[in-house]
């Protein structure tokens, strides 16, 4: 994906110093704190989180921990449910 | 100590009541946040559990004899004893295959409105909500006030059942004026009884659903389908404590509560504990749901042969229907025995094929190997 810049994905009035960048893929995106990486990604146009052991794309789907879609690499950890992780500045997501 | 296990509604309520009590307490939750899911990430709801709160930590495994507990967190493991355990897990989604259900954008209904608590962006996104019960209308207002472009809300009941359940609403005002309020902010978005989706197309995500409303075919575009069929409890740590006299499961009063407050949306008065005849109540207008939003027979046809009913181990519907029960296909398909351990194909193959889940085992969710090789303490069953 494109890098973001300041100003996408932020909502009118919302402070820019208080959002938090995280590293996507490579790509900076700046999300609000308190969002879940889960929401973080399909915010920012992530739709695809992972493949299926028979190859099929898949994101979030129940959004509470239970049903583990929603899979990625989050600093080095492997397999972490994302819709369970808040963001954390300088965080490194890869799908 | 007393540890609690959830810090939903229903946790916070037996929270407050130990702490009145005066006893020591720690309440332990998968979750970043407390809350559960109709509290969630609402601080002033739970900052009242204080420092005793030990959030993103699962529980793995239950010794009942020697009262401990094994938890996991970003940390690490570690055995935690307990004097008392209070297990208030509350519910997931029972979530239905059908042609389409794993394409990106598909989520459940409580699905969809969990994302959009924790920071999903709806603005202007097109959003089909489909599934059965009152939470429909929840999630359908909540995107409506977050931007969402809703299409329509799909209720599989037919219009004979909803009546009744209007009729109950009639008996407990205080949920009809909730039911007013979310049809004020609902106001022309089409609600449509007698419809369900029977599939989700699209190239790598969602951009259509199909429904079927009574005997006529409708298509509708979308960005996102939020798809949800009731709730499932969460009792797997209810079935590895096993019966021990100090395991109490919060599910008579503040479970079964905390249920209805996510199901019908009585968020008020959830995190009280229920007198008597307020469960009583309670249990009545449980049963007047469930009377109106029983599952159709049809859901049942909607997964085609091809099928994925374990999205974890990708088993088709065609590979499962060949065994005669949910242990068979666990052994000849895998189905169950990815990192979801069942949670989401269980409730359905019962749904489909009748075959209950009787399989749970610790760990109760993935855990490090590390973890698992933590030992246990010994305390001869002694309480600590």
């Amino acid at each position: 994906m494109s890098p973001r810049f300041p100003g996408n994905g932020t909502r009118r009035g919302e402070s820019l110093l208080t959002m938090i960048r995280i590293w996507v893929n490579g790509a900076e995106i700046l999300v609000e704190p308190g969002s879940s990486v889960a929401a973080a990604l399909l915010s920012n146009g992530v739709a695809v989180f992972r493949h299926s052991v028979t190859g099929e794309p898949r994101a979030a789907l129940c959004g509470m921990g239970v049903c583990f879609e929603c899979l990625v690499q989050i600093d080095g950890d492997l397999q972490v449910r994302s819709c369970q992780v808040a963001v954390r500045e300088g965080m490194r997501v890869t799908t | 100590m007393i540890v609690i296990v959830g810090a939903g509604p229903a946790g916070i309520a037996a929270a407050l009541q130990v702490r009145e009590f005066g006893l020591a307490f720690t309440v332990i939750d998968d979750n970043p946040t407390a809350g559960g899911q109709i509290w969630r990430g609402d601080a002033d709801r739970t900052r009242m559990l204080g420092g005793e709160l030990r959030t993103g930590t699962r529980v793995l495994s239950i010794d009942a004899a020697a009262h401990t507990l094994l938890v996991e967190d970003a940390d690490g493991a570690r055995w935690v004893p307990y004097s008392k355990l209070i297990l208030a897990t509350g519910s997931r989604e029972l979530l239905l295959p059908f042609p389409g259900w794993t394409l990106p954008g598909v989520f459940g209904a409580g699905g969809l409105q969990a994302l959009v608590k924790s920071g999903l962006k709806v603005g202007g996104k097109r959003v089909v909500v489909a599934g059965t019960g009152p939470l429909l209308l929840a999630v359908a207002a909540l995107l409506r006030a977050k931007g969402a472009n809703v299409r329509l809300i799909a209720e599989q009941a037919p219009v004979s059942a909803l009546a009744g359940f209007a009729a109950a609403l009639l008996r407990r005002p205080a949920k009809l004026l909730q039911g007013a309020g979310l049809g004020w902010s609902l106001a022309g978005v089409p609600y449509l009884p007698n419809c369900w989706v029977t599939s989700a197309e699209g190239a790598g995500q969602v951009e259509r659903v199909t429904l079927r409303r009574g005997a006529k075919t409708l298509t509708e575009e979308c960005d996102y389908a939020a798809i949800g069929y009731g709730l499932v409890p969460n009792d797997e740590l209810r079935t590895l404590a096993g019966d021990s006299e100090d395991v109490i499961v919060a599910e008579t009063g503040d479970v079964e509560y905390a249920w209805l407050a996510g199901e019908a949306a009585g968020y008020r008065a959830a995190g009280r504990p229920l007198d008597e005849s307020a469960l009583v109540a309670a249990r009545a207008f449980d049963a007047a749901l469930q009377g109106a939003f029983a599952l159709r027979p049809e859901l049942r046809e909607l997964a085609a042969p091809e099928t994925l009913v374990c999205r974890c181990e990708d088993v088709s519907y065609a590979r499962l229907a060949a065994w005669g029960s949910f242990r068979a296909a666990k052994l000849q398909t895998r189905c169950g025995m990815g990192p979801c351990q069942g949670r989401v194909c269980g409730a359905a193959v019962r749904f489909l094929f009748g075959w209950p889940d009787t399989s749970v085992r610790p760990p109760a969710f993935p855990a490090r190997i590390a973890s698992l090789a933590i030992q246990e303490p010994v305390t001869n069953g002694d309480k600590l």
